[in-house]
């Protein structure tokens, strides 16, 4: 096979989307206006694909501490803490990331995706077991693939799967470790954790959980769905995201584990990298603060993730297991998704869309995410926009109903097999 | 350690549920090649098998698995450990 003939099938892929007349995976947004709105084509929209779930991006309080940092320490730190040292920012926002969830201490990397790279990659090694979810983000499994271990993958949500796994290990899953999300990005389902925590203490194993998509966003505090689950005990390692809730780039690990401090010099996803620019740890500090200072924030989020996915089910669309601010609509091909995606663009409503494989299980779907910044007006925009689209899924082999399901809610006792 | 050839019989079990029409398996049919499973249903599949079987296949091993005879010989190995 000649070098470049491995990319022929994604150029193919690539045409059949240019078919359609839309490149969903290159769209330009001309002009950021807010949180929630941007232009695209020349076209006022609303953003609803962006993971902001706070709205944070546009706080005053977080661009002006931005601006300050990046007038008193410049664009960039240009090289890895190891080589250039560490700033004090750096610090600050570790201890402030360890004391926010009670933890002893916090390593913080420069995107989230190094943070699973980065911890994963150096926690387990050659004859060592990772125990991963099969819904779990690829930055896990790559994570998983750089550190040489075993990866096993067990059924999506299924504490049941991942016992017979653990037992299957036999002494070996004293040491295995398991991985799994707080709240799954592409459905917006939670994690059983209670469950898997049962799990864990029964079979034994260290458990990671990472909160990318749940810090700040499900819990009493925000601290994510070990939280609300009560099991932070169980957690040997919480992994997060400064890109979402907290509106910048980045990504941490905090842990009670003495030995954290020493995974940070074997992190070569840590130490062969630059460390996140003082602007980025700036506004992330200021985030952090307004996340613990502001729980309305979170109640507003949750308003405007029920309105969506309420509004989304009374329309007929097939949705995720329960409401969240993930809320994703399902549809049968690959071509609905696309069409449906494209006229939401049309109607000034962005959001993403999502195919094999990065979705689970093959299906396809447009996937949107609420902000607390969302005004409820522009929540009904979305779904009058949906409402005008409504034939696309409306062929015979689409069941109009609210929940899929297939992809019915996380239950402890879903049961084996 | 399971029978080679009984091994062989329960992957083609398996494997109906992925069937296409007209391929005739073997032990040199290719999971991708000639069955045409994407990287989701090699995901599925696995989980049918290691079912079957009783066994977990770390995903590592997947690089190495081009042929049904390929499949059958690590679950032959997994089993016998």
């Amino acid at each position: 096979m000649a070098l470049f003939d491995k990319f022929s099938r994604l150029a193919a892929a690539r045409r059949d989307l240019a078919g359609y007349g839309v490149n969903p995976f290159g769209v330009e947004v001309e002009r950021v206006l807010s949180a929630t709105e941007g232009e695209i084509a020349g076209r006022r929209t609303i953003l609803a694909g962006t993971n902001n779930y706070l709205g944070l991006s546009f706080d005053p309080e977080c661009i002006a501490a931005a601006r300050a940092a990046l007038l008193a320490e410049g664009t960039g730190t240009t090289g890895s803490r190891m080589a250039n040292g560490t700033f004090t920012g750096h610090l600050a926002l570790e201890r402030e990331l360890a004391e926010f969830y009670g933890r002893r201490a916090a390593i913080v990397f420069s995107t989230g995706y190094l943070a699973n790279l980065g911890i994963l990659s150096s926690l387990v090694a050659p004859g060592d077991v990772l125990l991963v979810d099969a819904d779990c983000h690829a930055s896990i499994y790559d994570g998983g693939r750089m550190s040489g271990a075993e990866v096993i993958r067990f059924r999506h949500n299924h504490p049941e799967d991942l016992r017979k796994r653990l037992l299957r290990l036999g002494e070996r899953a004293a040491d295995a470790v398991i991985v799994v999300e707080g709240l799954y990005s592409m459905l917006g389902d939670r994690a059983p954790l209670a469950a898997l925590a049962e799990v864990k203490r029964e079979c034994g194993g260290y458990l990671v959980v990472d909160e990318a998509h749940s810090l700040g966003v499900v819990g009493e505090h925000g601290r994510g769905v070990a939280e609300e689950a009560g099991v932070e005990a169980d957690v040997d390692f919480v992994i997060g995201t400064f890109s979402k809730s907290l509106g910048a780039t980045g990504g941490f690990c905090v842990s009670d584990r003495p030995e954290l401090d020493v995974i940070r010099y074997a992190s070569r996803p840590y130490i062969f990298t630059a460390s996140p620019s003082p602007s980025v740890v700036a506004s992330t500090r200021a985030a952090l603060g307004i996340l613990r200072r502001r729980p309305e924030l979170r109640r507003r989020l949750w308003d405007n993730a029920g309105r969506l996915y309420h509004g989304l089910e009374a329309l007929g669309f097939r949705l995720g297991p329960e409401p969240s601010p993930v809320v994703a609509v399902l549809l049968e091909t690959k071509a609905q998704a696309l069409a449906f995606w494209a006229g939401l663009i049309e109607r000034g409503v962005y959001v993403n869309l999502m195919l094999p494989p990065a979705t689970p299980n093959g299906r396809s779907l447009v996937r949107c995410s609420v902000s607390a910044a969302h005004e409820p007006s522009q929540i009904d925009t979305l779904c009058a926009a949906f409402a005008e689209l409504r034939g696309i899924a409306a062929t015979p082999g689409y069941r109009a109903c609210g929940a899929d399901p297939a992809v019915a809610p996380a239950k402890a006792s879903r049961g084996s097999g | 350690m399971r029978d080679y050839d009984e091994i062989l019989t329960e992957v083609y079990q398996g494997l109906k549920a992925f069937g296409q029409d007209g391929v005739q398996l073997n032990e040199d049919t290719e999971l991708v090649g000639d069955l045409g499973l994407d990287s989701v249903q090699v995901m599925e599949m696995l989980l049918e098998v290691e079912d079957r079987f009783s066994i977990s296949i770390p995903i590592n091993i997947l690089a190495d698995v081009v042929t049904i005879r390929d499949l059958a010989l690590q679950i032959q190995r997994l089993t016998g450990d």
